[in-house]
């Protein structure tokens, strides 16, 4: 109880010490924060894509197969379904159809697919909302597409779907099997590649190898593959904004050393005096310890509670493009606040470990000032 | 090599926090030269103020290595999508060779600089610094073991490749698997319990013992240490077969994950407590010698010993907790 009434008025003191100096202290205190709301910024911006990018992947089948012809990707002969189906712990396989259009008026590529259930009649599409929004003029609500032997098709669009999914379809065209084999030139009995889905995911490796063994010109991609690739490359992007971020960070270091060494002569009247009316080297010490804490804390509380706001209010305006990828018809979509332990600990080993160690020896030479010394100036 | 934030905080933090033990060594090593409590010259008070610093120093150092070892564990939780076959922190540290080594010495690591702060505390109570010189040599100890982390740790990260297959903690803490890990998965449940539980009680008793009359600090300081290796091996052997409720998995690192609530954080920060405190009882009964410190030191013991038992019943609680909760009941 005695050690806490003690720490008590420490922190108590330690304010008022604060308090009295706000100016210089307050300076300190933006840069910090600011310094904090840069990383933290990084930090939730990729953890929330790779979040978004799980959620989006969560009910994709979990294995698709690609035909490779000459080290390339080729279109899949439809025969092969059978094949996979043999095989002891698929549950479905479908051969899917999807493609990209480039139209010219509004310069842009959409991507077009077929859905597993087409209910519209053949001249009819559905569009994500990305596309009404720049295909430019329509006639009568309808789209103009080119078919890939050149002979032009009006086709209506209707049932705009929502923003919800606009991560994944903002750029999106479904329709019926024989329009899309109308436009993009893909023959019957053909398709882009065959998805899978199996039963027990666990067992997904083993059935990738007898996909291999039994249809060898094919190339099957797990979803765990897939999920793990979009893991890598968002630790990967957010690690290298931080090492790019060095340069800020270790200015701000100096800064902070130079501030904590650089003593006003007010400052150290105030501790010459502390120790002349009794107070140990450890007090002062304890004294700077709490300053420490006070500072870290309001700055690493403002930089995270900003960076917050930033990242899942403003959709991380100032990072965006650099961690997102890049593309004329880029969804807009905003993402799911989510903050761990985890970030907050990362956080505090990029922020306070290294402020904290390089305060401690401008500290303690502060710390064992002789009062006679300071009194006698 | 991955580049992950976590990893880049990871090596950068221990990196800082090696150059500042090296630099408190220095600076230790410097004192001991010209150390002498007689003199009164300018140069023994100057030597005397820098104690404050290297004191500072290693508090600091104990909060970040506890925060280094919960983030390591953290991350290669984290990383565990990564590597095919991992499904836990067991995997990924089992990625390559450093990584079991670097988990053992930042534990080391973080115990020694309990107990050193320990030492040091005792010594800066009494007025003639007895202890200087045993304690600024077991630094040498401690600064070559961090240095040692750190250089393990930055392997273990450069050596990471993503598509290396590695084992899941299925296989590693397994009844079948050869090795110390499963030796410890097939020790019998039943019996390890009992074992765990006497010496828990043993410690109790020899630690009210301590609180009463204050004798017999140095066989709690055995009894803790003694313990504390045998909770470890019975949260793998039993204890965590009761949270995952099944009878086959022994993995000690599953427990961090948010399926069983984060508990293996709580589990281990009580047990450690209890370890380290109780360890720290031991330790500073062969320092009583100076008389400066003869009488300092019993009361010192108290407060630990209080701590040190706190420690391991909580941990205990949390222990027994899904025992009686549960309805899962192994075959033993």
């Amino acid at each position: 109880m005695i050690w806490i009434e003690r720490q008590r008025a420490f922190l108590d003191f330690t304010l008022s010490s604060l308090w009295r100096r706000k100016v210089r202290n307050l300076s300190l205190l933006m840069i910090y924060a600011l310094i904090i709301f840069l990383l933290s910024s990084v930090i939730f911006f990729t953890h929330a894509l790779r979040k978004e990018a799980e959620s989006v992947l969560k009910d994709s089948p979990e294995m698709i197969v690609q035909r490779v012809v000459g080290g390339r990707h080729s279109l899949i002969p439809i025969s092969y379904v059978e094949k996979i189906d043999q095989i002891r712990g698929t549950s479905s396989v479908r051969p899917r159809l999807w493609g990209y259009y480039f139209h010219p008026a509004s310069k842009t590529n959409y991507t077009i697919m077929v859905p597993e259930e087409f209910s519209q009649p053949d001249d009819t599409v559905e569009t994500g909302a990305g596309v009404l929004r720049t295909w430019g003029p329509l006639w009568k609500g309808k789209l103009y597409f080119k078919t890939h032997d050149g002979e032009a098709i009006l086709l209506k669009a209707i049932n705009t779907m929502g923003d919800e999914t606009d991560l994944v379809s903002a750029d999106l065209i479904l329709m019926s099997e024989s329009t899309f084999r109308k436009i993009s030139g893909i023959p019957e009995g053909y398709a882009n590649d065959l998805s899978v889905n199996i039963r027990n995911e666990r067992e997904s490796q083993t059935i990738m190898m007898k996909t291999v063994k039994a249809l060898p010109d094919t190339r099957p991609i797990l979803k765990k593959e897939i999920i793990r690739t979009y893991i890598s490359l968002f630790d990967w992007r957010g690690g290298y904004v931080i090492v790019l971020l060095w340069g800020a960070l270790l200015a701000f270091f100096i800064f902070a050393w130079d501030k904590a060494t650089g003593l006003s002569a007010e400052e150290k009247t105030e501790i010459g005096i502390l120790k002349g009316i009794g107070w140990d080297t450890s007090d002062v010490l304890m004294m700077k310890f709490w300053e420490g804490v006070v500072i870290s804390l309001s700055a690493f509380f403002l930089g995270v509670i900003a960076a917050y706001v930033h990242v899942y209010f403003a959709s991380a305006t100032f990072f965006e493009h650099a961690l997102k990828g890049w593309s004329i018809l880029y969804p807009k979509f905003s993402l799911r606040p989510s903050v761990n332990p985890y970030q907050l600990a990362i956080l505090f080993f990029l922020t306070v470990v290294p402020y904290t160690l390089l305060t401690i020896v401008p500290t303690w030479k502060v710390a064992i000032t002789e009062p006679d010394l300071v009194m006698r100036h | 090599m991955l580049l992950n934030p976590a990893i880049i905080a990871l090596i950068s933090g221990s990196l800082l926090v090696s150059i500042f033990a090296f630099y408190a060594l220095v600076t230790a090593l410097g004192i001991l030269r010209h150390w002498d409590i007689q003199s009164g010259s300018e140069r023994q008070l100057a030597l005397e103020r820098k104690t404050y610093l290297i004191s500072t120093i290693f508090s600091y150092l104990l909060g970040f290595e506890l925060f280094s070892l919960i983030l390591f564990i953290y991350n290669a939780q984290h990383m565990h999508d990564l590597f095919v076959g991992a499904m836990c922190a067991a995997g990924s540290l089992n990625v390559n060779n450093w990584g079991y080594i670097t988990l053992v010495f930042k534990i080391i690591t973080f115990v020694l600089c309990g107990v050193w702060l320990i030492v040091n505390h005792s010594d800066n109570r009494a007025h003639d610094y007895p202890l200087i010189r045993p304690k600024y040599k077991l630094l040498i100890l401690l600064t070559a073991m961090i240095g040692l982390e750190t250089i393990f740790q930055t392997c273990y990260f450069m050596g990471l490749e993503a598509d290396v297959m590695t084992s899941c903690c299925g296989t590693i803490f397994s009844e079948e698997t050869q090795g110390i890990t499963g030796d410890m998965a097939r020790l019998p449940p039943f019996r390890t319990m009992i074992v765990f539980y006497v010496a828990l009680i043993l410690t109790l008793r020899v630690g009210i013992d301590v609180l009463v009359t204050g004798r017999g600090p140095a066989v709690f300081g055995l009894l803790a240490g003694v313990t504390t290796v045998v909770s470890l091996v019975a949260v793998i052997s039993s204890i965590s077969l009761y949270y995952y409720e099944l009878p086959t998995h022994h993995c000690p690192f599953c427990l961090f994950q948010n399926d069983y609530h984060y508990i293996g954080y709580p589990l281990y920060i009580f047990l450690f407590l209890g370890g380290i405190t109780g360890m720290g009882t031991g330790a500073i009964e062969g320092l009583k010698g100076p008389a400066s410190l003869s009488r300092l030191i019993p009361a010192l013991q108290r407060r630990l010993c209080l701590f040190s038992m706190a420690g391991f019943l909580i941990f205990a609680l949390i222990a027994t907790y899904p025992m009686i909760f549960t309805d899962f009941v192994p075959d033993f």
